[in-house]
């Protein structure tokens, strides 16, 4: 039956009334779903937490305030760690690192990879195919693997962990926005700046690249989650920024024996690190969404 | 074309009163729509895009599309009432009793399935009873009836191994395979050269009187239906607004929206030049209370406007929605538009092209061309698809750099790509885009789109704005369009925003390449009229690329034939259009649909065998045509 199914689409298609329809942002659009609301809700709570926590520890960051893996430790909420501190001060001061290198790493990774997707569409034939070639070298290279042989020859430093974990993001980011901008490249309006002689920058960057920001808004935020989860993996390992500096995915690793006993310095950085990237998601998702919706509304 | 000599006595589809609406707020897209068709007869269902004919068509099917629901009325096919059936019921009807041909059969078949398996799965999908041998015999049967080879080696093939015309056969085929009894058709020429069209016409006409099926063609261009149909229905903003045999519709059309599109179809002979029709159709929603058509017709009343009118009888089976029909319509005065005649004379050369051939990666599709466009003139460059028209249009352009040859723009000689061009050549010659669709960057507002060319050239943004809003008053747009996007804009109006763009910069020469090819008649009348006026008043000089041989008689001084990558002819237009001395100028010209003539029925002869040679991609040519 998909004949008939697949005519009846293509007739549906062209009969489309064509009205003249409000111009609606994909962000608009987004903003439309629950899933969307849901997610920035929590992105909102998370990142509040991250940012403004800080003001609101009763304790500081390497205080010794008790005696060790105790959940009742008085005057705490949530109990000691392993080394006596407070698990309620070092969650609120914890977040900052994760989701600054989180952010910037994946900002890194979107603009490179995004420029090369973009140059590869643009100019195919070989030039396409070094880079794209190259991409997927990176991309043969399990993440973690590379983030820890980065980390321990280079040493444990903020801008090594930011810009191998933008690293591992080039590909991906790269290889969607390629996808995206071949569709775009075809159209008659890159054409008509090619006749005009616009220079490449113009085309790449006025004209193209417009285009393709829905689907990159949509990677984007998929990046920001695999940035977490990564940093947060290498933080569970050992390999995070500063040896016992508050940070949730140091404290997931520092205060795992004692999940039994004093679990809160486990659950609670557990609880952010899956919340934040449930709530990045989520906005990824709705984003998507409205993008297929916003897009769908067009004649090609 | 109503003498077929079918005595009708029976009705094989019958719609009444078809309310189609949209979305919570009911809004009609389609009302009031009755119709009758007979075995073996066609009628032809005309009217614009948004018209609600497609939405017609899909009814017929039992079919809303999505956020579409058919509020009231009766679908009867036969003594199935579509509209009743569940959805278990209705999938096998589909196919089985009605049956649809879509509009690009490049999307409607399955790319990844041999052509063969397709055809089966159709039969296989509605139980047409029998086992693989019959099904395979019906196969053959029905590849022999859309005059299609039925060999194994040719059903073994994939969609992209066939023409656009033979994938078309192809759908078809499939929509005959279980001998339904009603058939639906949605522009399915659409995409095709006239030649190829003119055959798959001829195939549709032959099946449906041979086998007694009802067919609703469903179109926007009135001379293709000219050449098909028994009966016409037209319609306007969601309603029938005329509706009577083919002949009367075309010699004494009554409702002035019928008038308007047959004076918007290029003549073939004769003095008539093409008239467009201003403004657009009322949306659902804001349709007027009285006549949809009043606001664009010129002998609206006080009355039009206060009621719609009701279903006129003018004759038998002729019915017409109208207080005033058989008013007549502002028609444009020929001698002040149509191109003089004074072709021959030659002028100093604005573009000039000496030996120009060009090539695919090696493969050579444009050989030696010669071509010259004089100062003020406007020159037409016409051939079918991949006769190389639009790759020397895109050479000229500098979108095309596997040229070689000369190309003086003035005296001075072209460089190959549009990027080693001086600015200022870059601006003396501009490019008009086919597809208007594609054409402007929908992330773009109008404004910033049209001015691009200035801000090239240099100029301030204060200057460049006004500059602009000049130039969409010139193209009957207003000054407001400058902050809207293109998809809040209708075909018709995106092209003119594209025409705005070619000419801010006051360039020399113009290139349209095939501009009105994806607008329905009446937008494209519209816009013929436009550039008409525009060479006129700006001393263009252009370089008009069509496949569509009568629409050139409206806007060129002289006629360019292509074909297989070379000119075969050149001449003044009239003498083109009215003595064409090549062979394949003639072919072109009885293949190409036509109303207002005597000899409607039979123009097309049988002439498939080149149709069926097999259109291998060797040279995957980019053509742009549609």
């Amino acid at each position: 039956m998909s004949v008939i199914e697949a005519g009846l689409q293509a007739g549906l298609d062209s009969g489309r009334i064509d009205q003249p329809r409000r111009h609606r942002g994909v962000l608009v659009a987004a903003l439309g779903l629950w899933r969307t609301r849901i997610g920035l809700l929590l992105v909102a709570v998370l990142v509040g937490i991250a940012v403004l926590g800080p003001l609101f520890a009763p304790y500081g960051g390497t205080e010794f305030v008790g005696p060790p893996f105790n959940a009742d430790a008085p005057g705490t909420v949530f109990g000691t760690d392993k080394l006596g501190q407070d698990v309620w001060s070092r969650f609120l001061l914890g977040g900052r690192t994760i989701l600054l290198l989180a952010v910037v790493s994946t900002l890194i990774g979107l603009a490179v990879g995004a420029a090369i997707g973009l140059v590869a569409a643009y100019n195919r034939g070989r030039l396409d195919n070094v880079l794209m070639r190259t991409m997927d070298v990176v991309f043969a290279f399990p993440n973690l693997l590379l983030a820890l042989v980065a980390v321990t020859t280079l040493g444990r430093r903020s801008w090594v962990i930011v810009l191998i974990v933008a690293f591992t993001a080039v590909p991906r980011v790269a290889r969607i926005t390629r996808g995206a901008a071949l569709g775009v490249v075809e159209r008659d309006f890159v054409g008509a700046a090619e006749a005009l002689g616009e220079s490449r920058t113009h085309i790449l960057g006025r004209e193209i690249l417009p285009n393709v920001a829905g689907p990159l808004l949509v990677e984007a935020n998929l990046r920001l989650t695999y940035s977490i989860a990564l940093i947060g993996a290498l933080g569970f390992l050992g390999f995070g920024v500063g040896l016992n500096q508050p940070d949730w995915a140091q404290m997931i690793n520092e205060n795992r024996p004692a999940l039994s006993t004093a679990p809160w310095g486990t659950l609670l950085p557990i609880f952010a690190i899956a919340l934040l990237t449930v709530g990045v998601g989520l906005v990824a998702d709705g984003l998507g969404r409205a993008v297929a919706g916003v897009d769908r509304g067009r004649p090609a | 074309m109503t003498m077929t000599g079918v005595v009708r006595t029976s009705t094989a589809l019958a719609i009444e009163d078809l309310r189609i609406v949209v979305g919570r707020s009911g809004e009609d897209i389609v009302d009031e729509v009755s119709l009758t068709i007979a075995p073996g007869e066609v009628l032809g269902l005309v009217g614009e895009s948004g018209s609600g004919k497609t939405t017609v068509g899909l009814a017929v099917l039992g079919h809303a599309r999505k956020g579409a629901t058919i509020a009231s009325g009766r679908v009867q096919i036969g003594d199935v009432p579509m509209l009743e059936l569940p959805l278990s019921q209705l999938r096998l009807a589909r196919g089985r009793l009605v049956s649809y041909v879509p509009q690009d059969p490049g999307t409607a078949l399955n790319p990844a399935m041999r052509i063969g398996t397709q055809l089966r799965e159709v039969l296989e999908a509605h139980d047409f009873g029998g086992y693989e041998d019959v099904h395979r015999k019906r196969v053959t049967e029905v590849m022999a009836e859309v005059l299609l080879p039925g060999t194994p080696q040719f059903l073994r093939r994939y969609p992209h191994q066939l023409s656009g015309g033979q994938q078309q056969r192809v759908g078809l085929a499939m929509a005959f395979a279980c001998r339904p009894s009603v058939i639906v058709l949605d522009e399915p020429t659409t995409g095709l050269d006239v030649s190829t069209q003119a055959h798959v016409l001829q195939t549709i006409r032959q099946l449906c009187r041979n086998h007694g099926v009802a067919a609703l063609y469903v179109t926007h261009d009135l001379a293709v239906v000219a050449t098909l149909v028994d009966r016409v229905a037209v319609m306007y903003a969601g309603r029938i607004v005329e509706h009577g045999p083919a002949t009367t519709m075309f010699d004494e059309p009554a409702h002035p929206y019928t008038r308007h599109l047959i004076a918007a179809v290029p003549a073939m002979s004769g003095e008539r030049a093409i008239t467009g029709l201003a403004g657009r159709a009322p949306s659902p929603g804001h349709r007027p209370i009285g006549c949809a058509f009043a606001p664009r017709c010129s002998a609206a009343t006080e009355e039009c406007r206060a009621s719609f009118p009701r279903i006129d009888v003018l004759a038998d089976g002729h019915t017409v929605r109208c207080y005033h029909p058989m008013a007549a319509i502002q028609q444009r005065d020929h001698t002040a538009t149509a191109p003089t005649a004074a072709a021959d004379v030659p002028r100093d050369a604005a573009l000039t092209l000496r030996r120009v051939s060009a090539s695919y990666t090696g493969d050579t599709v444009v050989h030696d061309v010669d071509l010259h466009v004089g100062r003020g003139e406007c020159v037409a460059l016409v051939g079918e698809s991949g006769s190389g028209k639009t790759t020397v249009s895109r050479s000229v352009g500098g979108l095309h750099q596997e040229w070689t040859g000369e190309i003086h723009l003035g005296t001075t000689v072209l460089a190959r790509a549009a990027r080693d061009r001086p600015v200022e050549q870059r601006l003396r010659i501009q490019y008009v885009f086919q597809n208007p669709y594609s054409s402007l960057n929908p992330r773009r507002p109008i404004g910033e789109s049209v001015a691009r060319p200035l801000v090239v050239g240099g100029m301030a943004a204060g200057d460049a704005r006004r500059a602009v809003a000049d130039m969409l008053e010139r193209v009957s747009l207003t000054a407001d369009y400058a902050d809207r996007y293109p998809d809040q804009l209708s075909g018709g109006e995106r092209q003119r925003v594209a025409i705005a763009r070619a000419l801010v910069s006051k360039p020399e020469v113009l290139v349209c390449d095939e501009v009105t090819s994806a607008l329905d008649v009446l937008v494209q009348a519209a816009i013929v009229e436009l550039l008409a006026e525009l060479q006129r008043e700006l001393g263009l000089s252009m370089l008009f690329v069509t496949h569509n041989l009568p629409l050139v008689r409206s806007i060129a001084d002289r006629t360019a034939v292509m074909a297989d990558g070379r000119i075969l002819e050149v001449g003044a237009t009239e003498r083109v259009l009215s003595e064409p001395e090549h062979e394949y100028t003639k072919r072109l010209l009885a293949d190409t649909p036509r109303i207002n003539e005597t000899q409607l029925v039979e123009v097309v002869e049988e002439r498939i065998d080149d149709d069926v040679a097999l259109h291998l991609p060797a040279v995957a040519v980019p053509e742009l045509d549609v």
